[in-house]
């Protein structure tokens, strides 16, 4: 089993056409299942086109109704961004994935607000994410494919390269994972990592999860106290960014320590709080979680 | 992106926010010649660096007359300005501010961020102005009140009039306080910034609401839609390290350590900075080379890692997932020859074609120190400077000559 995505999921590449929607298609095409699950592009200007025999759209729309696609991955430049976002919303997609990185915050602010408001369903991962993979089935996205293996360990992280890290300590541990989501490193952003748990906890294939977090904000707290009061399975986690001087930004836009908050102590502290196990070595992650497993 | 407190202020007047008649100047004469012509009898001299604090750094005077004016003037600019935000070098004054002095009757705090949880720009206000709002925050936290504005109705009259009422602007200046606080969020949603303050925010002793200082900064990601606020960008005021790993699409921070660092993403560079704390080192930067990195972006990394004097050693740390093993370590073998590394160097690689990389290192002849995991490469790392510090003074001699002969040659 797995969470947001299997072998069955049939799956859109909005801005298809582009450099980067281009390489990470045909990748996420040739991992597992892939050439089954990815049946349409989007690009308003190309639709009648094809991408190596992926049929092109003029709409999200359109390709949901022609093809059956309920999960879209938006690779469209950051001016455009939020509103390719907007566009698989409306469409009523299950899942819009938006890897772009660089959205303007305020973009970002308006799509989230209509969302609420308009109490839209389709789930947002991202942006500035490295996608989800469910490994040996269907990986929507930008990691590395081989360094998975199929298992029962459920990661979520908010850096792209850390998450890789985790994953393959994990199989090199062989443990395999269920599903591997990276929500991203913006401040405004769609899953948080509460919502991820909350997945992870009610999909039977998952036994255990990893959790990173960085500096900034308040999400990983928000989560810890989900954790204690309502996870079921063992928790364990890092947070990066113990090193980082406050009021300045550690690459990620949401990266930040401001005004004493959102520092990795605090957060690492609240989580053991609320009984996560958590070390300050990235390259234990994987030993700490083998060490909770049954 | 900052700017400064004179040009934050310019901005506000074109969204109707009141503040006082000032002249922004880059000399003595300037400053005095500005003091006249404002008139008046007091005048306030600001320094103008992208950093708070300045007041208890000794960068804003009052003078009374013009003869004061100079000579504050004179001490101010080029003064190295120590504040809690500069780090202890401080920031050379380059430009002042030369404004009209004002009548204070009530000192507020006003200010903006986009609030995470909430996903809405929160406008926090206090009455507690002119003080450093973090320690109100903390020790008095109902004297902060909060609104969180609708992104799509923007700041109502009823919001904002009742906020004005709470932070106690009297009721005669509610209607203009009332507007101004909704000047500042159209500033703060028109021009994408990221963060506005304005501490102190007065009512006058003749009942006016002025903006005393400006503090904006923006969204990096939104400004090609501002030309104009790029154009306000002062380089003098940013780290020279910094501008130039930018013009190579690279992330680099610098800080206080002598590690340099260099990896693939931005969690796992504060992830690798991390362990080499953890085995007793000091990170000299933080710098994420991005998913593409070219073997001339690498190059271009190193060269900006090695111009910070302080760094004796250096820890690469790549996840090779798109991007391939092979290719960053072919970057770290040109780099390190073109610049002729002189510190230990320690590599840790892993991901695709990573037995490859592996061996384009051994087989460079450079003396590369390889690792396997990320906690090995940070002991040894800081194993490398440690045996460095130990060594005996021939080798330090031989690498004095070395240096030597490289001046030389230029």
């Amino acid at each position: 089993m797995s969470i947001l995505i299997n072998k069955n999921t049939r799956v859109m590449t909005q801005g298809i056409t582009g450099k980067t929607g281009m390489f990470h298609t045909q990748t996420s095409r040739a991992y597992a299942n892939g050439k089954a699950c990815y049946v349409a592009g989007v690009n308003p200007k190309k639709a009648g086109e094809n991408f190596e025999g992926i049929p092109i759209f003029g709409s999200v729309r359109d390709a949901k109704e022609k093809t059956g696609a309920t999960v879209s991955v938006i690779y469209v430049p950051p001016p455009f961004a939020a509103a390719a976002i907007w566009e698989a919303v409306e469409a009523d997609l299950d899942l819009a994935i938006c890897i772009t990185e660089g959205i303007p915050v305020r973009d970002m602010v308006e799509v989230r607000d209509r969302m609420r408001k308009q109490n839209r369903r389709t789930l947002l991962l991202g942006p500035n994410c490295p996608g989800v993979i469910t490994p040996e089935e269907l990986k929507i996205g930008i990691m590395p494919g081989h360094i998975h293996k199929k298992g029962r360990v459920g990661v979520v992280s908010r850096s792209g390269t850390l998450t890789y890290e985790a994953v393959a300590q994990l199989t090199e541990l062989g443990i395999g994972q269920s599903s591997a989501v990276g929500i991203g490193g913006d401040p405004v952003n769609g899953l948080k990592h509460v919502d991820v748990l909350k997945l992870f906890n009610d999909d039977p294939g998952t036994d255990a999860v990893i959790m990173i977090g960085e500096i900034g904000g308040s999400d990983e707290e928000t989560a810890a106290e989900w954790v204690k009061q309502n996870m079921k399975k063992p928790v364990v986690g890092f947070i990066a960014g113990v090193t980082a001087p406050p009021g300045k930004r550690m690459g990620h836009a949401g990266a930040i320590i401001s005004g004493g908050k959102g520092t990795a102590q605090e957060k690492l502290a609240v989580m053991e709080a609320c009984g996560i196990k958590v070390t300050k070595n990235p390259a234990e992650v994987g030993r700490l979680l083998k060490s909770v497993l049954k | 992106m900052k700017i400064h407190e004179y040009q934050g202020k310019e901005i506000f007047r074109h969204y109707g926010v009141a503040t006082p008649r000032g002249v922004a100047c880059f000399s003595v004469e300037e400053a005095v010649a500005a003091a006249k012509q404002l008139g008046g009898k007091a005048w306030v001299v600001k320094a103008q660096i992208h950093a708070g604090g300045r007041g208890k750094g000794g960068g804003v005077k009052v003078a009374r007359s013009l003869d004061e004016v100079r000579a504050h003037a004179k001490r101010i600019l080029g003064m190295q300005l120590v504040t809690h935000q500069t780090g202890p070098g401080g920031q050379k004054v380059r430009r002042l501010l030369i404004e009209e002095g004002a009548d204070i009757a009530k000192e507020l705090y006003v200010g903006m961020v986009v609030d995470r949880g909430t996903q809405r720009v929160v406008l926090m206000a206090s009455s507690e102005g002119g003080m450093d709002i973090e320690e109100v925050a903390a020790k008095t936290p109902e004297k902060i009140h909060k609104v969180f504005v609708d992104p799509a109705a923007g700041l109502s009259d009823g919001e904002a009039r009742g906020v004005a009422r709470r932070i106690g602007i009297p009721d005669s200046a509610l209607a203009p306080a009332g507007a101004l606080l909704q000047g500042l969020y159209k500033c703060f949603w028109d021009t994408d910034a990221s963060l506005l303050e304005v501490n102190p925010l007065i009512v006058s002793r003749d009942g006016r609401v002025v903006a005393l200082d400006s503090k904006i900064n923006f969204d990096d990601n939104a400004l090609f839609r501002h030309p104009e606020i790029v154009a306000l960008r002062d380089l003098d005021e940013e780290d020279p390290l910094e501008i130039e790993a930018s013009k190579h699409e690279l992330s680099y921070i610098s800080l206080d350590g002598n590690i340099g660092c260099m990896v693939n993403g931005a969690g796992l560079a504060m992830a690798t900075m991390d362990t080499i704390k953890l085995f007793g080192g000091s990170p000299a930067n933080f710098l994420d080379v991005g998913g593409g990195a070219t073997a001339e972006r690498v190059t271009a990394a190193f060269k900006i890692m090695l111009s910070n004097p302080k760094v004796k050693a250096i820890l690469v740390n790549i996840f090779g997932g798109i991007m391939k093993c092979d290719t960053i370590a072919t970057g770290v073998v040109a780099a390190a020859r073109e610049v002729k590394l002189s510190v230990p160097l320690v590599v840790r690689m892993k991901g695709t074609n990573e037995d490859l990389g592996k061996k384009i290192l051994r087989d460079s002849g450079l003396p590369i120190i390889s690792a396997d995991n990320m906690a090995q490469a940070g002991q040894k790392v800081v194993a490398a400077i440690k045996k460095k510090k130990a060594k005996p003074k021939p080798k330090v001699k031989a690498r004095a000559k070395k240096k030597a002969a490289k001046r030389k040659k230029k």
